[in-house]
């Protein structure tokens, strides 16, 4: 589904990202670690055409994605809070997304109503703009408003961070039921290894802009893992 | 203590990411702040001659005092459109071991050396120093110079005490000008005479210097009076805070004629309605439907045509202008995420086109009753609408493919530069002078009327080759795509 070859990103001398080959096959649940800087913000906007490789190329679907245009209707994502509209209500902002991604009103109502427990009664009818809402409920908002209009390819950037407990069990629910159950390929980052390791079919470390564990998860994982960043701090 | 709050400022000034791009701005407004010096200095010099010529029979420093009054309102209404309230960013202080007061005093005791309370000085010094030169007695003159420095600084904080009961609302110049309309008024008809009050009071204190007191205790009281409201402030849930209000959805289910590009239509009505910063740009409407109010009704102007054309680009033109300037800076706060979606750039500016030549639509049948005023206003106007919708709207959009400043939505807009650059500048030429100078040709050469046709046809070829013309700025938007995301993802 998602093939990256030969990609790289540097600022000026500063080489930020350097992934030679990457294949993210069609339904799979892919978890993205590593340390601050260590270039999943970087290459999730490069997924988006949001910044322009260096060298080589992501192909989504066989489209090029720094090439023309048409991933978008097949891929959604939610980076963080500039992905909202700030003075739009919840509402307003799904059924925006919707519009964008060819669904009525009806169609987002629909989607949106199987959330109603993860919003937990303080998204939908509030009366209130996404930027009076606090952070959490603004990430619940962006994160469901990503599954809008059956994307094949959801992208999500720290979608545990600022969550509460019940919202972070439910949201792996609704990621594993994505990749799953409805053929999703789902590729989220974190610094939850707990996390991750519960969602993810493949999870990749990232270190200084290179990968260096491409793990299967199983039962070792998270043992793995742990060793692998608890290591990187002795040394 | 206090060292550390300079210290921190002065970081906060010098590291600002801004600092190289908006240094233009900085240059510019410094420019217009060294003339208004000099204006001032030059009164300050000329003013004890002046008035000897003028009022040859008057003391001119009774006749100071009695325009005390104007000044001091005029003062007051400058300083609301222009001195900013002193900010300072305080919530990582509140937590560190800082009592509460002292950083009230700093941000209070900082707005004391605010440029508003320079300018006067450089009235109030030469003047007086005249004054002591012409044989006043030295320790009167003295005395009056510092009662007028003190009422300037009354005037400060009594700038922040309107500002900080009256910033909470959109229309927040309403209660000051209503004020000092009606002080005006009451004055002008001689109901209360505050200009015999105020002038009294100071040649009261020219004569005896003791009185100064009483302005000093007035200086404190206001002091006080802010101390209470900035400390009030500096709690979380009280400013630092944005309070919620409830929000009325309506769903403009009109903008459905408009097809695919309704959406987006939506989007940018919510927009301008929604935001301080852009709401602005409606009550603008009202300034623009104005404006030809100010020329028309002098004889001056109503010789002139030529003049009608360049208030018929204005007024019917004052939305495009301000709304276009900042496209598509309005969206930059979420402008990653419009990017990442599945939108068709070419809608996305045809919306923006949309609204704007229906604004210059409202505003040309708005300005309709200038018919008034003579046939040739409604021709100009007539002329001066199609200009602005076939040819204004174009360039000001292409002029926004090289907008790279990002815009905060929720600041108040009011002389606020934020998202002001080169480009905001420089835009106005094409869109004012160049249909100006197309005008004035042919109308020197042929007659009014054909001068009109012109513009009036100019307009209709752009109009005709609308479709044409957005590929190729929706082109110039793609190209700056990156360049675009990056600048507004910096913070400002």
């Amino acid at each position: 589904m998602i093939t990256t070859s030969n990609l790289s990103k540097k600022y000026k001398d500063n080489k930020v990202l350097l992934i030679d080959a990457l294949e993210i096959p069609k339904g799979q649940s892919f978890g993205l670690v590593g340390n601050n800087g260590a270039g999943k913000t970087t290459y999730f906007s490069l997924l988006l055409d949001l910044i322009q490789p260096t060298t080589g190329h992501i192909v989504n679907n066989e489209v090029q994605v720094n090439k023309s245009e048409d991933w978008k209707p097949f891929t959604s994502a939610f980076i963080d809070e500039s992905f909202l509209i700030g003075y739009l209500t919840a509402e307003e902002y799904f059924y925006f997304i919707g519009e964008l991604r060819e669904q009525n009103k009806a169609d987002v109502d629909k989607l949106v109503a199987q959330f109603e427990d993860f919003f937990h009664g303080e998204i939908l009818g509030q009366k209130k703009y996404l930027r009076d809402l606090s952070k959490g409920n603004q990430k619940k908002a962006g994160i469901v408003a990503a599954l809008i209009g059956n994307p094949e390819v959801i992208i999500l950037d720290e979608p545990f961070a600022n969550l509460d407990p019940t919202t972070q069990i439910r949201l792996k629910e609704i990621i594993k039921d994505l990749a799953e159950k409805q053929g999703t390929t789902v590729l989220i980052s974190s610094h939850d290894l707990m996390h991750i390791t519960d969602v993810c079919e493949r999870i990749v470390v990232l270190e200084k802009g290179e990968i260096v564990k491409d793990l299967k998860t199983s039962e070792a994982t998270l043992k793995e893992l742990e060793v692998h960043f608890t290591g990187m701090d002795v040394l | 203590m206090f060292k550390h709050f300079i210290n921190l400022e002065w970081k906060s000034a010098f590291r600002d990411p801004n600092i190289g791009k908006s240094i233009g701005v900085k240059i510019f407004m410094g420019f217009l702040g060294l003339c208004l010096l000099l204006m001032f200095l030059g009164t300050g010099l000329s003013l004890y001659p002046a008035l000897n010529k003028l009022f040859p029979d008057a003391d001119p420093l009774l006749v100071v005092n009695n325009f005390i009054f104007y000044w001091i309102l005029g003062d007051l209404m400058f300083r609301f459109f222009f001195q900013k309230l002193p900010v300072m960013s305080v919530m990582p202080l509140l937590t560190l071991p800082i009592k509460r007061h002292k950083i009230v005093n700093y941000v209070l005791g900082k707005s004391t050396l605010s440029f508003f309370n320079f300018l006067p000085l450089f009235i109030i010094i030469p003047f007086g120093i005249t004054l002591i030169y012409k044989d006043y007695p030295v320790n009167s003159v003295l005395a009056w110079m510092l009662a007028l420095i003190i009422y300037t600084q009354i005037n400060n904080f009594l700038n922040f005490i309107i500002e900080s009961f009256s910033s909470k609302t959109d229309l927040a110049f309403l209660p000051l000008t209503i004020t000092s309309g009606v002080l005006y008024t009451l004055e002008y008809f001689g109901i209360i005479s505050f200009s015999n009050i105020l002038s009294n009071a100071f040649n009261a204190i020219y004569k005896n210097p003791i009185l100064i007191c009483v302005l000093i205790a007035i200086l404190i009281v206001v002091y006080y009076i802010n101390f209470r409201i900035l400390r009030k402030k500096l709690f979380l849930d009280a400013s630092l805070k944005n309070k919620v209000i409830e929000v009325n959805t309506s769903n403009l289910e009109w903008t459905k004629n408009f097809g695919d590009i309704a959406p987006f239509m939506q989007l940018d009505l919510k927009l301008i309605w929604r935001n301080k910063r852009s709401k602005s740009t409606v009550w603008m409407l009202l300034l623009g439907l104005c404006y030809g109010l100010f020329f028309y009704p002098q004889p001056t102007y109503i010789d002139k045509p030529w003049f009608f054309i360049f208030i018929g680009i204005f007024s019917t033109g004052i939305f495009l202008m301000n709304f276009g300037q900042f496209i598509p800076a309005w969206d930059s706060s979420y402008y990653k995420m419009l990017m990442s979606q599945n939108i068709k750039y070419e809608r996305y500016l045809e919306s923006k086109f949309m609204l704007m030549a229906m604004s210059v639509v409202i505003m040309f049948v708005l300005g309709v009753p200038y018919v008034y005023f003579g046939w040739k206003i409604l021709l100009a106007h007539f002329a001066a609408a199609i200009y602005n919708i076939g040819v204004n709207t174009h360039v000001i959009m292409y002029g926004g493919s090289f907008n790279r400043k990002k815009i905060n939505l929720d600041q108040k807009a009011a002389f606020n530069y934020q998202g002001t650059g080169a480009v905001q500048w420089l835009i106005g030429i094409p869109l004012m002078i160049i249909p100006a100078v197309i005008f004035g040709i042919f109308y020197a050469i042929f007659s009014f009327e054909i001068g009109c046709l012109v513009m009036g046809l100019i307009g209709v070829i752009g109009i005709i080759f609308h479709q044409k013309l957005m590929l190729f700025i929706t082109k110039k938007y793609l190209e700056s795509k990156y360049k675009m995301i990056d600048a507004f993802n910096q913070d400002n």
